[in-house]
Parts: structure tokens; C-alpha cells; sequence
């Protein structure tokens, strides 16, 4: 629980305390009228809502793996616990999320700059990387599965498979929303509405690729040691 | 008076909202059934919560009869009697108070109060509300499946929760925690309709400082719900891996029936941090919005401003922050660190501090107003003194050492009960009262809504004063029948059917608002636009009730905040929001 607070809870909260000081909260708005044709700012972000409406589920996002990390740290206490290794291809899966993360920063790029093909292009290669990541992680999963490493031996097993799969889901959900956007694209909608979605699917995908290095580091045993001495550092 | 020019916080919001952004319901259907109209899904969160909460009330029946005639009842049997309280639960924290004051209240309420012509997601929104559905129907499926619902107690504490001996270990389990995920599921995608909402759908001159504390309080409550939720999602799936797939994180080597268990090394008490860290949030997702409510009730039928409305505002801010530190209270007797029992008692007690300023403002506001004692005046009147009486026996119990002895005692029952059952559903009602002219347009009818105030006020406290009485005699709860016990005095069994006819004539009363609600809907008094003669937006719309995109041609424009009640020399003894300032002689 620590970790989640410390991680999670205090830096949204520490966001949301800038943002309510920036809000004029020490305002008497009952000795304030405004006069007719003046009209004050509310404080509303420039931002466009969507943009708004994906950073808040992030922070939802962020605050459910912050609680399984959690959970999970106060689970490796028990002796039970016994790591099991890292399947090899979680390697080459890494590195095609970041390709994929790389592929989507360039379709964003390409549709700032108002180059329609590299925008179709970025997606979709994107996209292909994506995938490829996901069927990747079925591999690992098979892999651990042949190795006998099941998901009811060890807890250690149970979250390995358990965070990924979750982290997959996220990740096939963005792969709508990336149909959803490549759809555009193709339709030929006007670009100010297709630049919104594509960055809006660029930030996702360059959240899920650092939520991704956060579990890797998190679920391989050679960080097992270093887990230890957070855990130390915290309690 | 001074008149500003505020010339800074970010960008002013357009006059106009381009037209063809708004949804429009092309069929019965569309608008209707899979309406993306925020007041349509509002209205249909509202009917389900308060219908799946009629099914809570029918089992709290079931309970006290139980309790009250030990032994007179062959058709429920212990099994029932656990799943009854469990369900009873759920249903009322979750699926009924959860729902109906974000779902229902912030999907009517926010964008009319704000100024906006519907929420910014319209479709997540209507999605939003069919998962809820869905999860509700899950609930209610987990009756008709082999072995009833769960009967672990609302809390669902692991390993009783996933062991044969517990009632609804086969089906009910599975089907309240896949309930419960998709409640959540739901739950998100309407909740960062509230927040951006708030945020950017804001109308001209509507600064945070002028909005409704109405507005404050559920914003808050749904920031703290975005936030603590996840910590139930986590505990439920891991639940049910644990139940479905054999893994052991929260269950321990467990020998049952001579056998051992294929589980060992998993955490309970991993399981109750998971679930009190959404938990006590939880009180707060519930508390927070009744008390933005309660405070617009106030100002309106006591025709006074809001007393110390920056208090008010910093104080629910500092109430939803301080509520993610204090889950382990739940936990005293889980075993515990004695410094962590020394933290979190310090910071249960603290929040006493922010909860007692807004109980002064509340009553400082009051103090020399005008107060019409309206059917909806009566109902926050009731909220303050019920809220202060709960929240007094919180104090007992936020001590360890006075909470151990109690701990799992009928006090307890009777604490939470009046704090975040009761007081909430005043509010509930309240504000039923209070804006049921806005959404159809006709009064309810005043002598029956008095009747159904005085029953279920005298009723509550009928209720729950004499439960804290058994509390401290040690009588425990979730117990199906006590038996013999040397001491329980005879006293004790008397009061319990006292306490029972009483719920049975408070359940009968809701019966009376019920039909107030049907009856009205065409027999009420037309309403008109203002009954109250109140200041918020959603009072001054071009229609009642308020149409499709709320404001017609023109978004209003905001001159002021939202208390100006019996403002000095003002032609009316309320000035509505949208009213422009008298110009000044030249």
C-alpha cells in the first residue's frame, strides 16, 4: 500500500494540488459580481476534453497497476514465494513495443506536420508491432506453460501471468481504438480530427510501453535482489 | 459590493457550443432507451438503483424478522440469513447509493448546474450506464443460480469467502465479483464524465468558486472513486483467481474437513487492505455528495447564503485527501503494528476537524435565515442531526482501544447505519423532494412527503438508537440467533422486536413515497420553472423540464456565485446566477 501512495496517490495528488492552486480557491465569490460583457476565465484547460478525459484514466490506470504492484509486493513476503525465470522472448517483445511506441511518434509527427501518408503508415505499422507484441506474450505464455511453470504453482507464476495478461488487455484495447483511428484515416477525414485521435493513441501507447518496462523490471528475478532492497527502503 | 474584472485562469469557454457536437435522438429508441441525453440516462441510473434497492429493503425485512423471532421462521435458514446480509450490503452501499448519487444525481445535476448542454462523452456516458445495468442483473442472476448468492458478509473476506462452508460458494461468489468488476467497469467510464465535464464544460463566468457546492461534492466524491475503486477491482479478480483457478494470493494452507486444500502461503489480510483501501474512500464517495447537496438545500429553504462557502469548498477537498489514509481502522483487530493503530486513529480523528466545520456552517447558516420547513428542508434538517449522532459513535470507535471490545458488536452496525446509511439516504430524499419539479415538471404532494419524512425519521431513530444499546451489551453481529447467553438480558430480545416492527413501518412508508412518485408524475401541481425560487442554473432553463441540450439557442452567462439569497435591496430575496449585475448610472 505504501508503494501505491507513495508512487501513485502523491504525484496525482500533488497534479491535482497545483492545478486547485491555480484555481483561485481563496476567490470570496460573494463579494464578486461580475459586470455585464466581462467574463472571467473559469480555469478550463486549453486542452481538448478528450485529451482530459484519456490523462484522467491514465491516472485510473496508473493507480490500478500502482495497487497490484502493491499487492504484490506484500505478497513476496511470504516464504513461499519462489521467482521463476523470465522467458527469453520477453527480450524481442520489448523491443517491438518500443518499435510499435516509435512507429506511433512518427504517425504523430506525420499528422503535425500534415503528411497524410506517413500518418497511415506510422499507424499501421504501429499496429502490426502491436500485435506482434501480444502474440509474443502468448508465446512467453506457452513457453513458461511447457516449462511447467503453471499459474496456480507459485504466486510468483500467478502474478507473472496475471499482470501481463492485464497489461495485454490494455494493450488490445488500444488496438480498437487504433482500428477506430486508421479507419479514419482512411475514410479521408479532415486532419485537425485525425491529428487528435493519433496523438491521443501515441500517448497511450507510450504509457503502456513505460508500464511495461515498469513490470518487465518488476517481474524478471534478476531484479529480485533489487525488489528486496526497495522493500526494505519503504517498510 | 465590489466589481472585479478577473482578467486570468486559462481560456474563456465560447458563447456557443456548435450545434451539429450535440447527439440528437433520431428514434424512440435513441432517445429513450439508448438515449445519450445525460438527464434520460440520469433518470434511468436513478430507477434502477432505487428498484435494486427495494430489494436490499425487502431483505432487511427478512433480517430483522429473523432477529427479532429467533426460531419462528422455518424458511430461512443460517445459510439465508448470511446471504440476506450480505446482499443487503452490497446492494445498498454499491449498487444503490454509489449509483444514485453519481450515476443519477451528477448525470442530471452536473451539466445543468454547470452551465453545459450535456456531459462531453455522451456515448461513453449511455455505455456507462448499460454496463451498470448488466452488473446489476449479475447481482440479481447470483438468487437463481445453484447456491444462492455469497454469503461472506459484504466484505467478502477470503478464506471464509471461498470455502464450502459459506454459502454461495459455488456460483455466488463468481457473480458478485464479476458484479462488482463490471460495476467498476461502468462505473470508470461515467466517472471521467463527471470529472472532464466539470473541468472544461463549464459556461461562461462559471469559475470553481461559483459553482454549487452540489457540483463540489460530486466532483470529489468521483475523483476519490476513480481513484480508490481500483483497489476493489484488484481484490475481486484476484478473488476470483484464487476461486477459479486454484492460485493462492489471498488463501492460506487450509485443512477442511480432514483435507488439505490445494492453497497455501496466501495473504487475508493482503485482501483486507485491497478491500478498506477502496472501503473507506467508499464512505466518502457517499458522504461527500450528500454533503454538497445538503448545503444547497440549506441556502435555498433557509432563503440564506451558504455560511463560509471557501470553508465549505477546502473542507470537502481536504475530507475526499485525508480519507486515502485512514483504511487500516478497519483493521484494528486484524492485527497490527501498534504504531500503525497510533497513525491511523490520529488521522480517523482528524477528519473530525473538516466534518465538524461543515456541521457549524451548516448550522450557522441556519442561524437567523427564513426557514421554510418544505418537505425537502425537513429531510436536510434531519441529515444534520442524524450525520452528527453517527458520526459521535465514529469517534468511539476510530480509538483501538475502544474499538476492539466493540469491534463486530451490533454498535458497529448501528454507527455505520446511521452515519452512511441513514443520513445519506435523508439526503437522497431530500433532494428527490427538492429537484423531482425540475425533472417532471409537478410538485410531489407535500402532506403525503411530510408523512413519509416524520415516519422514517422517528422510524430511523426507533431503530438504530436501541441497536447501539445492544451493541454495548456485547450482542454480536451477523449472528443468525443468539440462544442462550448469560449476558444478554431479556431486555435485549424485547428491544429487538421493537426494533424490528419499527424497520417494518419505515419499509411500509417508502412504499407511501413510491406511490408519491408514480401519482405525481400526473396528478402533481405544475411545478412551473422555479418552485423553490432558487438560484442554481438548472432553475432558471428556458424549459421545465429542462430540453434536449438544456439552455436553447444560448449558453447562459454567469454573474455570480450561487448563494445570493436575500441579498440587501434586491428586488427578490434570491438573485438566479445567469441575472446581470444592474448597470450603474452613468
Amino acid at each position: 500500500m505504501s508503494i501505491t501512495i507513495l508512487f501513485v496517490l502523491v504525484p496525482i495528488g500533488a497534479i491535482i494540488a497545483w492545478w486547485l492552486s491555480q484555481q483561485r480557491l481563496t476567490a470570496k465569490p460573494w463579494l464578486e459580481v461580475g459586470a455585464i460583457g466581462e467574463v472571467p476565465g473559469t480555469g478550463a484547460l486549453s486542452l481538448p476534453a478528450a485529451t482530459i478525459g484519456l490523462g484522467v484514466f491514465l491516472a485510473v490506470v496508473s493507480s490500478l497497476f500502482a495497487l497490484f504492484v502493491s499487492a504484490y509486493f506484500m505478497r513476496m513476503q511470504v516464504a513461499d514465494w519462489a521467482q521463476m525465470p523470465a522467458p527469453k522472448v520477453l527480450w524481442f517483445n520489448t523491443g517491438v513495443l518500443i518499435l510499435s511506441s516509435v512507429a506511433l511518434q512518427y504517425a504523430q509527427v506525420a499528422a503535425r506536420r500534415g503528411r497524410m501518408e506517413g500518418v497511415g503508415d506510422g499507424l499501421i505499422v504501429g499496429g502490426l508491432f502491436a500485435f506482434t507484441f501480444l502474440i509474443g506474450q502468448l508465446f512467453a505464455w506457452r513457453q513458461l506453460n511447457a516449462a511447467g511453470y503453471f499459474l496456480a504453482t507459485n504466486p510468483a507464476n500467478a502474478f507473472f501471468y496475471l499482470l501481463t495478461g492485464l497489461h495485454g488487455l490494455h494493450l488490445l484495447g488500444g488496438l480498437v481504438a487504433l482500428v477506430l483511428t486508421i479507419d479514419k484515416v482512411w475514410r479521408g477525414l479532415e486532419l485537425a480530427q485525425v491529428r487528435l485521435s493519433v496523438k491521443l493513441c501515441a500517448i497511450y501507447w507510450h504509457y503502456l510501453l513505460l508500464l511495461w518496462l515498469v513490470l518487465f523490471t518488476l517481474l524478471t528475478p534478476w531484479v529480485g535482489d533489487f525488489a528486496v532492497i526497495c522493500r526494505q527502503l519503504l517498510s | 459590493m465590489v466589481d472585479i474584472a478577473i482578467g486570468a485562469a486559462g481560456t474563456i469557454p465560447p458563447a456557443e457550443v456548435k450545434d451539429v457536437e450535440l447527439y440528437h435522438p433520431k428514434s424512440w429508441v435513441t432517445k429513450y432507451v439508448f438515449c445519450q441525453d445525460a438527464k434520460v440516462i440520469a433518470i434511468q441510473y436513478s430507477i434502477t438503483a432505487l428498484s435494486i434497492g427495494l430489494v436490499a429493503l425487502v431483505l432487511s425485512w427478512l433480517i430483522r424478522l429473523q432477529l427479532a423471532f429467533p426460531s419462528s421462521f422455518s424458511a430461512i435458514s443460517p445459510g439465508d440469513y448470511l446471504q440476506f446480509i450480505t446482499v443487503h450490503g452490497m446492494i445498498m452501499v454499491i449498487y444503490l447509493l454509489t449509483a444514485l448519487f453519481l450515476g443519477g444525481f451528477g448525470n442530471y445535476l452536473i451539466p445543468l448546474m454547470v452551465g453545459a448542454r450535456d456531459m462531453v462523452f455522451p456515448y461513453v456516458n449511455m455505455v456507462s450506464y448499460w454496463v451498470y445495468l448488466l452488473a446489476v442483473l449479475v447481482l440479481v442472476a447470483s438468487f437463481f443460480m445453484p447456491g444462492g448468492p455469497t454469503g461472506s458478509g459484504w466484505t467478502l473476506y477470503p478464506p471464509q469467502a471461498i470455502l464450502s462452508g459459506t454459502p454461495g460458494r459455488d456460483w455466488g461468489i463468481i457473480l458478485m465479483a464479476a458484479s462488482l468488476i463490471l460495476f467498476i467497469i461502468g462505473f470508470t467510464m461515467g466517472g471521467l464524465n463527471y470529472v472532464v465535464t466539470v473541468l472544461q464544460a463549464r459556461t461562461r463566468g462559471m469559475t470553481l468558486m461559483r459553482m454549487p457546492l452540489t457540483v463540489w461534492g460530486i466532483f470529489t466524491a468521483t475523483v476519490l472513486a476513480l481513484l480508490a475503486f481500483p483497489a476493489l477491482f484488484v481484490g475481486c479478480v484476484m478473488l476470483l483467481f484464487d476461486r477459479i483457478l486454484g492460485t493462492s494470493f489471498f488463501m492460506p494452507a487450509v485443512v477442511e474437513m480432514g483435507e488439505h486444500l490445494k492453497y497455501r502461503g496466501g495473504s487475508p489480510l493482503l485482501f483486507q487492505h485491497l478491500f478498506w483501501f477502496f472501503g473507506h474512500p467508499e464512505v466518502y464517495i457517499v458522504a461527500v455528495p450528500a454533503f454538497g447537496i445538503v448545503s444547497d438545500l440549506i441556502a435555498t429553504h433557509a432563503r440564506k447564503n451558504i455560511f463560509g462557502y471557501r470553508m465549505m469548498v477546502w473542507a470537502i477537498v481536504v475530507i475526499g485527501a485525508l480519507s486515502f489514509v485512514v483504511w487500516a481502522h478497519h483493521m484494528y483487530v486484524s492485527g497490527m503494528n501498534p504504531y500503525f493503530g497510533f497513525f491511523f486513529a490520529a488521522t480517523t480523528l482528524i477528519i473530525a476537524i473538516p466534518t465538524a466545520i461543515k456541521v457549524y456552517n451548516w448550522v450557522l447558516t441556519l442561524w437567523r435565515g427564513d426557514i421554510h420547513l418544505t418537505v425537502p428542508m425537513l429531510f436536510a434538517l434531519s441529515f444534520i442531526v442524524t450525520f452528527v449522532n453517527g458520526g459521535l459513535t465514529g469517534l468511539f470507535l476510530g480509538n483501538p482501544v475502544v474499538d476492539v471490545p466493540l469491534s463486530d458488536t451490533m454498535f458497529v452496525v448501528a454507527h455505520f447505519h446511521m452515519v452512511m446509511g441513514m443520513a445519506p439516504i435523508f439526503v437522497i430524499f431530500g433532494a428527490i423532494y427538492h429537484w423531482y419539479p425540475k425533472v417532471t415538471g409537478r410538485m410531489l404532494n407535500e402532506m403525503l412527503g411530510k408523512f413519509h419524512f416524520w415516519v422514517t425519521f422517528l422510524g430511523a431513530y426507533a431503530i438504530y438508537f436501541p441497536m447501539h444499546y445492544i451493541g454495548l451489551l456485547g450482542v454480536p453481529r451477523r449472528y443468525f440467533e443468539m440462544g442462550d447467553m448469560a449476558f444478554v438480558p431479556q431486555s435485549a430480545t424485547t428491544l429487538n422486536i421493537f426494533i424490528t416492527m419499527a424497520a417494518l413501518i419505515v419499509g411500509f412508508a417508502q412504499m407511501v413515497f413510491l406511490f408519491n412518485m408514480i401519482w405525481s408524475l400526473s396528478k402533481g401541481k405544475p411545478a412551473g420553472s422555479n418552485p423553490w425560487r432558487a438560484t442554481t442554473l438548472e432553475w432558471q432553463t428556458p424549459e421545465t423540464p429542462p430540453g434536449h441540450g438544456n439552455w436553447g439557442k444560448e449558453l447562459p452567462v454567469v454573474y455570480r456565485w450561487a448563494y445570493d439569497y436575500s441579498v440587501p435591496g434586491a428586488k427578490e430575496d434570491f438573485v438566479p446566477q445567469n441575472q446581470p449585475p444592474v448597470p450603474r448610472a452613468a
